[in-house]
């Protein structure tokens, strides 16, 4: 790994954020939004229901969560579709970078845009709707941690499918965390599901990272177990999600789509 | 040959794609200080060629060594010894010529880069460009730019694809120019493929003539017409064009 081609592709995203209103407001915009929205849910939530339940930990914590592992995912994707849109992979691929060190590149570059997007929404949910932080304990920093692998995962298995499939797939990676949420148990707990809806959610690792928020607030404290199962299948999805980039970054050298990308196809 | 030293040798290159070959197991070496044209006509696979040398594209069968160092197992350090500079590759348009200069000087880890950098505007006249969004650049500034990326690394071996298309004969003639220097200067050896063959003549020290993915003719392209019975280069690729199989055999 050489740090400085890693740096590299870095820099190219500064470069481009630098100089682009358009590229710098969302980073903030929609998750800023969203924290809004669901805060005001919240409160009138917490008005017309029995005194003393807070949705604003379980709703909002819940929002703020889930809009960050969308952000992580989104930070590599959005990296990557830079190098699309420019119609750059000839020159990129043509240089001694590996493939580890362009994905690792767009990788550290989600978690710089990623940071300020949670940074924001911390900063509203917390001056603006009173969420407390406190009110998770320890266990928030490994829920993010979680979130973050998982979104990473999202990121880099969204990229390697728009390398495979052309630049018209690029529609197949913004829905995904809305069509994950669903299973996930983003607002309600697992149990709530069918069980063939559960039994995906146990798959995804953010399931975990919600149950165990829920755990948390209602006072039954969080399951370490829960956690360590969300963060071992978090760190497969990294390592799976790597290996099926380099697979299509292979077959895209292989069969030439590397160098005629724009034709989307070999066929 | 200028120099018996090989920079790049391929070795029996074969690319199929579907039940087309594309490349069809072609041998040869380009050597230090050689300008070597590849010429053929549309579709002849010139840019296949060119691609699996830049690791870009699997070949189906056969080697790339460049500077003795075999692409497939060793393509890191292969590619920090080569460049390249093509029309249809143009630098990403949003970032300003600089910019685009220091990602691709980090990515190839030029050393004193600030210095390379200004030393490269100068050369290629685009000291003016430097702040200049590489897109806003006209087809002239845009090839020069793309040059200064394909020498950032002082590459031992340096290809260009086309690298003069599309621009007026006194640009066309700095950048004939430009090349010539670096062949004849740095340690370096380009494989160059044009369609222009006032051009070839003038700048190639050897050509190959590739047709439906074979090198059908190999030589000095002062002399090549006139063994094969035409009175200029450009005859000599018309006819190659449209009968490949009889000026194969001749």
């Amino acid at each position: 790994m050489r740090w400085r081609r890693m740096g590299a592709i870095m820099l190219r995203q500064f470069y481009i954020l630098r100089g682009s209103f358009s590229r710098v407001l969302p980073l903030f915009t929609w998750v800023g939004i969203d924290i809004v929205l669901w805060g005001f849910i919240s409160r009138y939530l917490n008005s017309v229901a029995t005194p003393g339940f807070n949705f604003v930990p379980r709703l909002l914590g819940a929002v703020l969560l889930w809009d960050f592992l969308s952000r992580v995912m989104q930070g590599v994707t959005m990296a990557f579709f830079e190098d699309v849109w420019s119609r750059n992979f000839l020159n990129v691929f043509a240089t001694p970078i590996t493939v580890g060190e362009y994905v690792a590149g767009l990788v550290a570059w989600s978690v710089l845009t990623s940071a300020i997007g949670l940074i924001v929404m911390m900063g509203v949910a917390t001056v603006v709707f009173g969420l407390s932080f406190a009110s998770y304990g320890w266990t928030l920093l490994p829920y993010l941690m979680i979130l973050f692998l998982f979104g990473i995962a999202l990121g880099i298995f969204a990229s390697a499918a728009v390398l495979r499939l052309g630049p018209a797939a690029e529609w197949f990676v913004w829905p995904i965390p809305a069509v994950l949420s669903p299973f996930a148990g983003v607002f309600y707990p697992l149990a709530t599901l069918p069980a063939w809806m559960r039994g995906i959610g146990r798959l995804i690792p953010a399931s975990y990272v919600f149950e165990g928020m829920r755990g948390a607030l209602s006072g039954r404290g969080a399951s370490a177990m829960l956690l360590g199962w969300g963060l071992v299948l978090s760190i497969a999805y990294v390592l799976l999600a790597s290996l099926f980039f380099s697979a299509v970054f292979r077959y895209a050298v292989r069969t030439g789509l590397m160098a005629r990308y724009s034709a989307e196809s070999v066929s | 040959m200028a120099s018996q030293e090989k920079v790049l040798s391929v070795r029996d290159l074969r690319k199929l794609y579907g039940h087309t070959m594309a490349v069809d197991g072609i041998s040869f070496d380009v050597g230090r200080h050689e300008i070597v044209g590849l010429l053929g006509p549309n579709g002849a696979g010139k840019t296949t060629a060119i691609n699996m040398i830049l690791g870009v594209l699997a070949a189906n069968s056969g080697t790339v060594h460049i500077e003795g160092h075999d692409i497939r197992t060793e393509r890191s350090r292969v590619l920090g010894c080569t460049n390249f500079a093509a029309v249809y590759a143009p630098l990403p348009g949003n970032l300003t010529v600089w910019q685009n200069l220091r990602f691709f000087g980090l990515l190839y880890g030029v050393p004193n880069l600030p210095q390379r950098i200004d030393q490269l505007l100068a050369q290629f006249d685009i000291e003016k460009f430097r702040h200049t969004k590489f897109g806003l650049l006209s087809s002239g500034e845009a090839t020069r730019v793309m040059l200064a990326k394909a020498l950032l690394n002082s590459p031992h071996l340096l290809l260009l694809d086309e690298p003069t298309a599309s621009l007026d004969p006194a640009t066309a003639r700095d950048i004939r120019g430009q090349i010539r220097k670096f062949a004849a200067a740095d340690c370096g050896a380009v494989l160059w493929t044009s369609h222009n063959m006032y051009e070839v003549e003038e700048v190639c020290n050897r050509v190959l003539f590739l047709s439906r993915g074979k090198i059908l003719l190999e030589g000095d392209p002062k002399r090549l017409p006139h063994e094969h019975g035409k009175a200029t280069l450009e005859e000599l690729f018309i006819a190659i064009a449209r009968e490949p199989l009889s000026l194969g055999q001749s």
